[in-house]
């Protein structure tokens, strides 16, 4: 017996040896993204953790001591005369819920358009996919900036569109369509639309599509093979193309600032006008942090639902 | 009681492709499938067989002609509007639900009541034996286990004929065994008419009530596993099913439905002859290497050398030379005092019965 132990406690030190090299090796390969995640990202969110808790400075920039002004100013005005009355201010909220609707659209216009898509990529001959993807991915290729420039070519009131209908006859005056929330929602569509298109993709042609055949078969219709069968199927590509596009859209900056023409902001333009115009860097902090809490909060709620929904069903 | 036709095809056509790569996967096939039967399509890969399945179950359209489930046309109804299920060979399980919402969800579809539904997925779940097992999701059980809710979940709709597309192919060799036995036994207690598709011929030999032989997209025999076995009329179901020796003969004239055929050492048979059959002086036969026997009397059909012996227990095989030079296997069964001990290159002759002759139509 004692023979027979000796080896396996052996093998054992061996085993815990070789686990630490392979975890050492592992870290390594880790560590210069970790590096760069820290440096860059846990860093500036401490930062901007400690500005959003002082006061502004007259010329921009910070004056070291420490005020809850950002955060009661997200939703209160200081009277002009007298400091110490507060009243109820709701336009930062107003510009959040409107970033919140125009992302919500941004999220369930690009599903209504990416899923047909994406399903008609992934029911392609294996040989021509390859070819769809470039074409989708095919946007990446050029700056988001000159795309919505070009974007705003097509839909200024001289645009090609106005002029377009204008000489088929089919309006007589241009219908304002730059610097509107519409403008805004699609260009926030167009921006994101293979964020979304790209995790169906992946999810839908991981289907077996024996199991359509299978519901088919079940006397399950077109409709109900889509709704029963398909769409459970391709819920991680759903929900991960959701969040890639509904976050970003979000705190878009560059869209709503070009299309929106500035006069209704989203979230992206109020924190930049804090920390360019306004020299309220503390505001801008606090703001930025809200919508933090705001994104994590809705991710949080994610989480909870799919685990419970896994537990479930075991 | 003359039984109802359950499933038929009349002059089934399936051609897959355009222009000039076109395949002819299924050429004029017509059969009729009776109720209550355990019917076998039984041939190679590429044969057809699987084709011939997915026109009834109607996922293909025929190029030409009909598919018709007890009497009425089917050929345009989608697969959801007609009352037949299929097993598939991959089982198709859906991943994303436990194997009773598996077995309900046609029923759901159907619009079958609450307490029906949970019914007849319990009764399900007992007729294949996996009681215990509706709550698990189909990742979390073995192939075996698979296959039986695969079955369960067509059956539960009670169809006029479960389709069964090679449903044992994934299986390891004793799981098939016992599932052969259970989804005879299923057959049998559901009273469902069974469409079977299978390459291996044991299975559709221990399992079928009747057999369809299928090659290059035609049904070539259709019979009872009996008939199919010891009365093959074509080289291909000949040589298809089970071992056997193929021998040519010379053949005389026929005359009032029987023919003359001559055997190399002389002796001649008189068989019937089958119908279809037009021999032209020469003719093929089938004779199974357990019908014949070895013999050193004189009175002997064929002659030829042993080239090897093979002892497998309950029997005992021969492989001969015959005297054209064609190989012959001989399978004596292994019986008290009935062993003659015969050596490896010794000339013997071979001894059968008029009756061990099956005349081939080609």
């Amino acid at each position: 017996m004692a023979v027979a132990a000796a080896p396996a406690t052996e093998l054992a030190r061996v085993k815990a040896v070789v686990g630490r090299q392979t975890a050492l090796r592992r870290l390594a390969l880790l560590a210069p993204a970790l590096f760069i995640v820290f440096l860059f990202g846990v860093c500036p969110l401490f930062i901007i953790l400690i500005y959003s808790f002082l006061e502004s400075g007259a010329y921009g920039g910070v004056d070291w001591v420490f005020s809850t002004d950002a955060y009661v100013s997200f939703l209160f005005t200081r009277d002009m005369f007298d400091p110490s009355v507060m009243s109820f201010n709701s336009s930062n909220l107003e510009i959040f819920w409107r970033s919140f609707l125009l992302a919500l659209f941004a999220t369930a216009a690009s599903l209504l358009i990416g899923f047909p898509t994406a399903y008609f990529m992934a029911t392609r001959p294996r040989s021509t996919r390859t070819l769809w993807l470039f074409l989708i991915t095919l946007p990446f290729w050029t700056n988001l900036l000159v795309r919505t420039f070009a974007m705003m070519l097509l839909i200024r009131d001289e645009g090609f569109i106005n002029d377009g209908l204008i000489w088929f006859g089919v309006i007589d005056r241009p219908i304002v369509m730059l610097y509107t929330d519409f403008a805004v929602a699609l260009g926030l569509l167009y921006s994101f639309l293979p964020f979304m298109i790209l995790p169906l993709y992946a999810s839908l042609e991981k289907i077996d599509f024996r199991l359509v055949e299978a519901g088919f078969d079940l006397y399950a219709n077109r409709a109900k093979v889509l709704r029963r069968i398909i769409i459970p199927l391709a819920k991680p590509g759903i929900i991960a193309g959701s969040i890639l596009v509904f976050i970003p859209a979000l705190g878009a900056y560059i869209t709503p600032t070009l299309l929106g023409g500035g006069r209704d902001l989203m979230i992206g333009n109020l924190i930049a006008l804090q920390f360019g115009g306004s020299r309220n860097w503390p505001f801008g902090s606090a703001l930025a942090l809200i919508l933090m809490s705001v994104v994590l909060v809705f991710l949080m709620i994610y989480a909870r639902v799919s685990s419970e929904r896994n537990v479930q069903h075991g | 009681m003359e039984k109802q036709i359950a499933v038929e095809a009349r002059g089934a056509t399936k051609i897959f492709g355009t222009g000039e790569e076109t395949v002819r996967a299924l050429d004029d096939v017509s059969v009729a499938i009776r109720e209550n039967q355990f019917f076998t399509l039984l041939g190679p890969s590429g044969c057809g067989k699987t084709t011939l399945l997915r026109l009834i179950a109607g996922f293909e359209l025929p190029s030409a002609g009909d598919i018709l489930l007890e009497g009425q046309s089917v050929t345009h109804l989608p697969p959801y509007k007609r009352l037949v299920n299929t097993v598939f060979q991959s089982y198709a399980l859906f991943p994303h639900m436990t194997v009773a919402e598996n077995i309900a969800f046609g029923l759901e579809m159907r619009g079958l009541g609450k307490a029906e539904t949970a019914k007849r997925v319990e009764e399900m779940l007992a007729l294949v034996r996996l009681g215990k097992l509706g709550g698990r999701r189909p990742a979390q059980l073995s192939g075996g286990q698979q296959q039986r809710v695969a079955l369960a979940r067509a059956l539960a709709n009670r169809p006029k004929v479960l389709l069964l597309d090679e449903p044992l192919s994934a299986l390891d060799l004793k799981l098939r065994k016992e599932m052969q036995i259970e989804l005879k036994r299923i057959q049998l207690e559901t009273g469902i008419t069974f469409v079977f598709v299978t390459h291996d011929q044991e299975e559709a030999l221990t399992m079928s009530d009747r057999i369809a032989v299928m090659n290059f997209g035609k049904i070539l025999q259709i019979g009872s596993p009996t008939a199919i076995y010891e009365h093959p009329t074509s080289r291909f179901v000949a040589d298809f099913i089970g071992e056997t020796n193929l021998v040519e003969v010379g053949a005389a004239a026929p005359a009032n439905g029987h023919v003359r055929l001559r055997f190399a050492a002389g002796n001649e048979v008189e068989v019937a002859l089958p119908e279809g059959v037009a021999p032209g002086g020469r003719a093929t036969v089938a004779l199974r290497p357990e019908r014949i026997s070895l013999t050193r009397d004189a009175a002997r059909m064929l002659t030829g050398r042993i080239d090897n012996i093979v002892y497998f227990g309950t029997d005992t095989s021969f492989y001969l030379t015959l005297d054209d030079g064609k190989p012959l296997l001989v399978r004596v069964q292994n019986r008290e005092g009935a062993r003659r001990s015969y050596e490896v290159g010794e000339q013997v002759g071979i001894a059968f019965r008029p009756d061990a002759v099956q005349l081939l139509r080609d």
